[in-house]
């Protein structure tokens, strides 16, 4: 049906409908409705997602300072671009942060499939269970970091004396060892968000029809073919959306390991969001800051095009 | 290892371990595992809950007390500031009024007022349910349009979506941080509401443009061929049927401005502060109060505990941006 003629009907049935206000709120035709409702969602979006970054790529040619205000804003092209691309602080960060996230992706990915290749068995209880394990992921990454501090002290926190309960190694300092730190991000990141993966996967395993086991069997295939050949196809997938949604997170990580070790000792584990906010909003080099969050802007979204099209390749 | 039933195996419970056919073998040790794994990541919130009751000399302990006497120091420590005074001057304020305060005056304390922790709670709750409202109203309109209209960009709709959460947050808090300086949104409920509302609505669009979707189109149709507006049309037949996406949208938009903190510590301070960014500063001058933080935490997670128990299969579709459909 077009539009047109619903609106040649609605008009001709309100016409004959008594009252007013049909009379007058047929005056609303179908385009209008829609760009009423889509108009007010634009506008947020323009103004508080789209013009910012305009602005902010703006801001990365010049050497504006956000607690100078009045300070002359001299437009000085690509110096900052330069003068990140060149630095080895930079690249340390990015390689903290890139070693936080292959790690994280890796140890989910492993624990998360294998959890849910578990509960796909349907044990009696596995629903209460899921949910149990659920609960981490569903909390507010600033305060996990904050009471995993506690938990990691390295006298009188669980976290030592658990490890110290298996091997004999005196007091486990996770958050002051240089060697530590970047494991101790991982391990809580990893608490956190293993549930997630896991959930994807088990999507993905429960859209797998048994016949297709079944008939494996009669060609009698082993528990590793069918893995191999019929599992694991099904729930690539699932598995590489979690880890693109987790890896772009864990790129963008701050909340978490800002409250747990502030980035130290030294910036061993200072992520590149951590180093963005020390310029930005302790250090108020805004021009500065400007660009270098461009550049991560762009290399998510360089790798994340690169992933999406090989996902895209696996769903295929 | 086969997964049809072996027949020669005698049914029933109570046959040894060893004499199970394979795939109840199989499922109890996944059983054993998953469960296994689940105790273990709940420990810590487990202790941090204990914590919570213990007084501050108990939670430092080495080694780590698991039974010792319960207290309410922490909430107490929590919920108010205090000064620490001289044991005469104590002696000289006359007997306690209530149990706070004698708990207080029992470390030489004297308690100065409340502390702020209700304060940004309360601004948690204000923001949380500001925002998922705002978000749920201009996203139900903004999918239906989306899906019922030909609208430019639809089909960019979820590329956008991608590329809009690929910049840390700290990178859009620099501009928008200059933005609400000169617009007076500067550590404001309303500032972060919008903000919250705008990184989450492109989500919550293509959420409930799924959902909407899902219904067909020949309900609306027949309202409006029986005389109902467009506008009427929506509202009495398409809303109802997307209470469960909205639901889904809703649950997922309030868990994301609950626990939000990035924005919440770059863009506000005295005023609109929530209580993520408050709770790691309850640690106090001594590093040591620990049950107050501990209590914090435990009164901040709650909500959130109990929002996942009793509402899943809705958070599970918000917070996986709609691939888990169950």
């Amino acid at each position: 049906m077009s539009t047109q003629t619903l609106d040649r009907a609605a008009q001709r049935v309100a016409r004959a409908t008594p009252g007013g206000f049909a009379r007058r709120v047929t005056g609303l035709s179908d385009r209008m409705v829609a760009w009423l409702f889509i108009s007010p969602t634009i506008f947020l979006l323009l103004a508080i997602n789209i013009f910012p970054l305009v602005w902010t790529v703006y801001l990365s040619f010049t050497n504006y300072r956000a607690n100078q205000p009045g300070r002359e804003v001299e437009w000085i092209g690509t110096r900052n671009y330069e003068r990140i691309l060149g630095s080895e602080d930079i690249w340390g960060y990015m390689q903290v942060t890139a070693h936080f996230v292959f790690w994280t992706m890796l140890l989910q990915v492993l624990i998360g499939l294998g959890l849910a290749l578990l509960i796909n068995r349907n044990f009696k209880g596995s629903s209460f269970w899921t949910t149990v394990i659920l609960i981490p992921m569903m909390l507010s990454p600033a305060v996990v970091g904050t009471f995993w501090t506690y938990l990691y002290q390295p006298q009188t926190g669980i976290f030592s004396y658990v490890v110290n309960l298996f091997a004999d190694v005196g007091a486990v300092d996770m958050i002051g060892s240089v060697t530590l730190a970047p494991w101790a991000i991982i391990i809580v990141d990893t608490w956190m968000w293993t549930p997630y993966i896991m959930l994807l996967c088990l999507a993905g395993l429960r859209s797998i029809p048994d016949y297709l086991y079944e008939a494996a069997e009669v060609d009698r295939a082993n528990t590793w073919q069918k893995f191999w050949y019929i599992t694991l196809p099904r729930v690539l997938p699932f598995l590489m959306l979690a880890v693109l949604f987790r890896g772009i997170e864990n790129f963008k990580m701050f909340d978490m390991v800002v409250e747990l070790t502030s980035g130290g000792p030294g910036s061993t584990t200072e992520l590149a969001s951590i180093n963005l906010k020390r310029e930005a909003f302790e250090k108020w080099r805004t021009g500065y800051s400007s660009a270098f969050a461009i550049i991560l802007f762009v290399t998510v979204f360089g790798l994340g095009n690169i992933y999406v099209k090989a996902l895209n390749k696996v769903k295929s | 290892m086969s997964t049809l039933v072996d027949s020669t195996a005698p049914k029933g419970s109570n046959k040894s371990f060893s004499v199970m056919d394979a795939s109840r073998r199989v499922k109890w040790i996944a059983a054993l595992l998953v469960i296994t794994y689940a105790l273990v990541a709940t420990v810590p919130l487990v202790w941090i809950v204990m914590t919570s009751f213990r007084t501050p000399p108990d939670s430092i302990a080495y080694p780590p007390k698991v039974i010792a006497e319960p207290s309410l120091e922490g909430y107490v420590n929590l919920f108010t500031t205090r000064s620490r005074q001289t044991p005469e001057y104590i002696e000289s304020l006359g007997p306690p009024q209530t149990w706070y305060d004698e708990l207080v005056r029992s470390r030489n304390m004297v308690i100065t007022g409340p502390s702020r922790f209700a304060d940004r709670y309360w601004n948690s709750i204000v923001i949380g349910f500001g925002s998922t409202f705002l978000t749920v109203f201009l996203g139900t309109l903004a999918a239906y349009a989306f899906s019922r209209f030909k609208v430019p960009l639809k089909d960019d709709l979820l590329f956008f979506i991608l590329s809009t959460r690929m910049m840390p947050p700290i990178a859009v808090a620099i501009p928008i941080f200059l933005m609400y300086r000169e617009l007076g949104l500067s550590d404001t409920a309303l500032g972060i509401i919008l903000l919250y509302t705008a990184v989450n609505l492109s989500l919550a669009v293509w959420l409930l443009k799924g959902f909407v979707d899902e219904i067909p189109r020949e309900y609306e149709e027949a309202a409006v061929i029986d005389g109902y507006t467009r506008l009427q049309a929506f509202f009495r037949v398409v809303l109802p049927q997307m209470r469960a996406g909205i639901a889904a949208t809703a649950i997922f938009c309030l868990i994301f401005a609950w626990n939000e903190y990035a924005f919440a510590l770059l863009l506000t301070s005295g005023e609109a502060q929530t209580a993520p960014p408050f709770i790691p500063t309850i640690i106090g001058e001594g590093g040591l109060d620990w049950p107050a933080v501990a209590a914090g935490t435990t009164l901040f997670l709650l909500p959130v505990v109990i929002f996942t128990v009793l509402l899943r299969k809705q958070l599970l579709r918000g917070i996986t941006f709609g691939a888990v459909r169950r």
